[in-house]
C-alpha cells in the first residue's frame, strides 16, 4: 500500500525536502483531531489511572493516598452490589443476540413492505436514553400497559411496582436495554449474513440438506467473524450499562439497581469524590478487559463449535 | 395446489410474526402518541383506552407555551449543529493524510486510533470534566461538544472513503500543481459525498439523543438541550404527563424525519461502510 500511495514526484527531486514537505503537510490536517484526542481520549488513560490513586474533590488539590480508594471500595457494600447488579446484566446478552440472529434470518428476503419491518425494529435504536426512558415508566407505571398485559394473561395477581421492586427493577429495565439493543445487532447479522457467499449454500441444499441442517453446517460456522463480534459488543456494553438504568430507576429502590458506572457517575459527580470514582471506573475497566479476552479465547477455541 | 396453499400460509404465518415484534418494537411509540394527542380524560385508566376519548394538538401548543420546551428544542438544533460540523470538519481532514499521503509515523498513528476502540477507558469522563472546568469550559456548549468531536469510528470511514478515489485524479492534480489542501477540498470532498452524508447523519443521531454528558457539563437549565429538559421536567412536573409526552413526540420528530431519509445508512451497517 505504501510504494502505490507515495508521492510520484518524490523520485525525480532530492529526498528529504518533500519528504519533510509532506510530513509537515499531513500533521497540519491531523493537527485538530490529534490535540482534541490526546487531550480527551489519549491524557485520560493516563490520568484516568493516576486519579485513582489519589484523593481529589477539586478544592484541594489532589493527594496521593496509594490503594486507600480501592480499600475503600472493596469495604463499600453498594460497590459489591453494584458490581453484582452489573453481572447480573450479562443476561440480557443471549436473549438479545438470539432474538437479533432469528430476526436477521427472518427478513433476510425479499417480500413486500421487508424494509418497512427492518425499519420498524431499528427505530428503538435511534432514540434517545432520555426518551426511551420516559416511556417505558409510562410502560411500567401502576395502570400501565405493562400491567394490564400481565393481568389478562394471568401472570400478575394484582398490577405490579415494577420499578421499584429491589430485584424485578433490574431485570424491568434489562427489558428495555432489549428493546433497544435487537434492531442494532439484527442489521450486523443481516450485513454478516448477506456477505455469505451464495454458492455455498446452494450447494448445500442441492446435496439435499434441509433448511435447519444448511444454518447449522453452513450459515452458522461460517457466520462466527460477526457472532464473535456482536456478542463480544454486548457483552461490554451490558458490564457497563448506565443510562437506561440512570433514567428508569436512578439506581433505586434503595441503591438496589445501581450498576458499576453509575456507581463511578454518582461517586464523581454527585459526592465529588473523584479520585473513588476514577478507581471504580478502573475496576470496571479491567472486569471489561478480562471478559473480552475470555470471550476471543472461548471463540478462538471452539467453545462454540457443537456442530 | 395443496404447495401454493402452503405458502400462502407459510406466508400469513411468517408476516403474523413480523407484525408482532414491530408491535413490540412500536408500541412505547404509540402508547406516547396516544397520550400526546389526547386532551381529556385520565391517562392512565384500567383496562387501558388504546385511543383517545378526545383527541387534538392542544398539549403541543400547551407545552410550548407554558414549558420551556421551545426553547430546550432551539438549544438541542444549535447543539447538534455544532457538533456535526465539528465532526465531520476534524474527521474529514484527519482523514485525508492517512489515505493519501505516505509520512512518518502514519502506520504507528492508524494503530493508536485503533487502540481508542479497543482500550476500555471507564475513568476518562471524570477525567474529561476535570479537564473541561480547568479550561473554564463547564456550562457552555463548547464543552458538552468537544470530547466527543474527534470521532475515530468517522476518521476510518472516511479513511475508507478516500481509499476508493482513483489515484490518477490526484496525481493528474498534483502534476498540475495544486495544493494538497486544494486536491482535498476540491476533488476529495466532492468524491466522498456519500460517506459524508452518513457521518453526518451518525453524528445528527448522536448528539441529538446525548443527554448524560450535556447534564454532566451544564448547570444551567436554560441551557438544557431537549432530552436533558425533558427529564428535568418530568422530575419537576411528575403530573402533567401529557404535556411531557407531546415533548417527547417533538424530541422524537427530527430523528424520525432523518432516519426516513436516510434509512439505508443505518439498516446497511456501519461495519458494511468500513470494510
Amino acid at each position: 500500500m505504501r510504494g502505490s500511495r507515495a508521492l510520484p514526484l518524490a523520485s525525480s527531486r532530492p529526498l528529504l525536502r518533500p519528504r519533510l514537505r509532506t510530513a509537515l503537510v499531513a500533521y497540519l490536517f491531523l493537527a485538530p483531531a490529534l490535540v482534541l484526542l490526546g487531550v480527551f481520549t489519549f491524557a485520560p488513560l493516563v490520568f484516568g489511572t493516576l486519579l485513582a490513586f489519589a484523593d481529589y474533590n477539586i478544592l484541594r488539590p489532589p493527594r496521593w493516598v496509594g490503594l486507600e480508594n480501592f480499600r475503600i471500595l472493596l469495604e463499600d457494600p453498594a460497590f459489591w452490589v453494584a458490581l453484582r447488579n452489573s453481572l447480573r446484566y450479562l443476561a440480557v446478552v443471549p436473549a438479545i443476540q438470539l432474538v437479533a440472529l432469528l430476526l436477521a434470518l427472518l427478513v433476510n428476503r425479499r417480500l413486500a413492505g421487508i424494509t418497512l419491518f427492518r425499519a420498524a425494529y431499528y427505530v428503538p435504536v435511534i432514540t434517545s436514553f432520555a426518551v426511551a426512558g420516559l416511556m417505558w415508566n409510562w410502560m411500567y407505571a401502576q395502570h400501565g400497559v405493562m400491567n394490564w398485559v400481565g393481568l389478562r394473561l394471568g401472570l400478575l395477581p394484582r398490577p405490579f411496582d415494577w420499578l421499584n421492586h429491589p430485584t424485578l427493577a433490574l431485570y424491568a429495565v434489562m427489558l428495555v436495554t432489549f428493546w433497544k439493543g435487537i434492531g442494532y445487532y439484527m442489521v450486523l447479522y443481516l450485513a454478516g449474513l448477506q456477505a455469505l457467499p451464495q454458492e455455498l449454500l446452494e450447494a448445500a441444499r442441492v446435496d439435499g440438506a434441509g433448511r435447519f441442517r444448511t444454518f447449522l453446517s453452513v450459515t452458522l460456522p461460517m457466520l462466527r467473524p460477526t457472532l464473535l463480534l456482536c456478542t463480544l459488543l454486548s457483552t461490554l456494553a451490558a458490564v457497563k450499562v448506565f443510562e437506561e438504568v440512570y433514567v428508569m430507576t436512578g439506581g433505586g429502590p434503595f441503591g438496589q439497581t445501581t450498576t458499576a458506572l453509575l456507581y463511578v457517575y454518582q461517586k464523581a459527580f454527585q459526592e465529588f469524590r473523584f479520585g473513588l470514582a476514577a478507581a471504580a471506573g478502573l475496576f470496571v475497566a479491567v472486569i471489561g478487559l478480562v471478559l473480552s479476552l475470555l470471550h476471543v479465547r472461548i471463540f478462538r477455541e471452539g467453545g462454540l463449535r457443537p456442530w | 395446489m395443496v404447495t401454493k396453499l402452503r405458502s400462502a400460509v407459510g406466508h400469513m404465518l411468517l408476516y403474523g410474526l413480523l407484525g408482532v415484534v414491530a408491535l413490540f418494537t412500536l408500541f412505547p411509540f404509540l402508547w406516547t402518541l396516544r397520550t400526546a394527542l389526547s386532551t381529556a380524560g385520565s391517562v392512565f385508566t384500567f383496562p387501558p383506552r388504546f385511543l383517545p376519548e378526545k383527541a387534538g394538538l392542544g398539549n403541543f401548543t400547551e407545552v410550548v407555551r407554558t414549558l420551556p420546551v421551545g426553547r430546550y428544542f432551539l438549544n438541542s438544533v444549535v447543539l447538534t449543529v455544532y457538533g456535526v460540523t465539528g465532526t465531520l470538519a476534524v474527521a474529514s481532514l484527519a482523514a485525508y493524510p492517512l489515505a493519501r499521503l505516505d509520512f512518518p509515523g502514519r502506520n504507528l498513528l492508524l494503530l493508536a486510533l485503533l487502540g481508542t476502540l479497543l482500550l476500555p477507558n471507564e475513568a476518562g469522563f471524570v477525567v474529561n470534566f476535570l479537564t473541561l472546568s480547568q479550561l473554564g469550559l463547564v456550562n457552555t456548549y463548547t464543552g458538552v461538544v468537544l470530547p466527543s468531536l474527534a470521532s475515530v469510528v468517522g476518521i476510518f470511514l472516511l479513511r475508507q472513503a478516500y481509499l476508493a478515489i482513483p489515484q490518477e485524479l490526484v496525481d493528474a492534480a498534483r502534476v498540475d500543481g495544486a495544493s494538497e489542501f486544494r486536491i482535498w477540498a476540491q476533488i476529495v470532498l466532492p468524491l466522498s459525498r456519500p460517506a459524508l452524508a452518513a457521518l453526518g447523519v451518525f453524528s445528527f443521531v448522536a448528539h441529538w439523543n446525548s443527554f448524560i454528558w450535556p447534564l454532566v457539563v451544564l448547570k444551567d437549565p436554560d441551557r438544557y438541550p431537549l432530552a436533558v429538559g425533558l427529564l428535568y421536567l418530568q422530575g419537576l412536573f411528575a403530573h402533567s404527563t401529557r404535556l411531557i409526552a407531546a415533548g417527547t413526540v417533538l424530541a422524537m420528530l427530527p430523528i424520525l424525519a432523518v432516519f426516513c431519509f436516510a434509512q439505508r445508512f443505518f439498516l446497511r451497517g456501519l461495519e458494511g461502510a468500513l470494510r
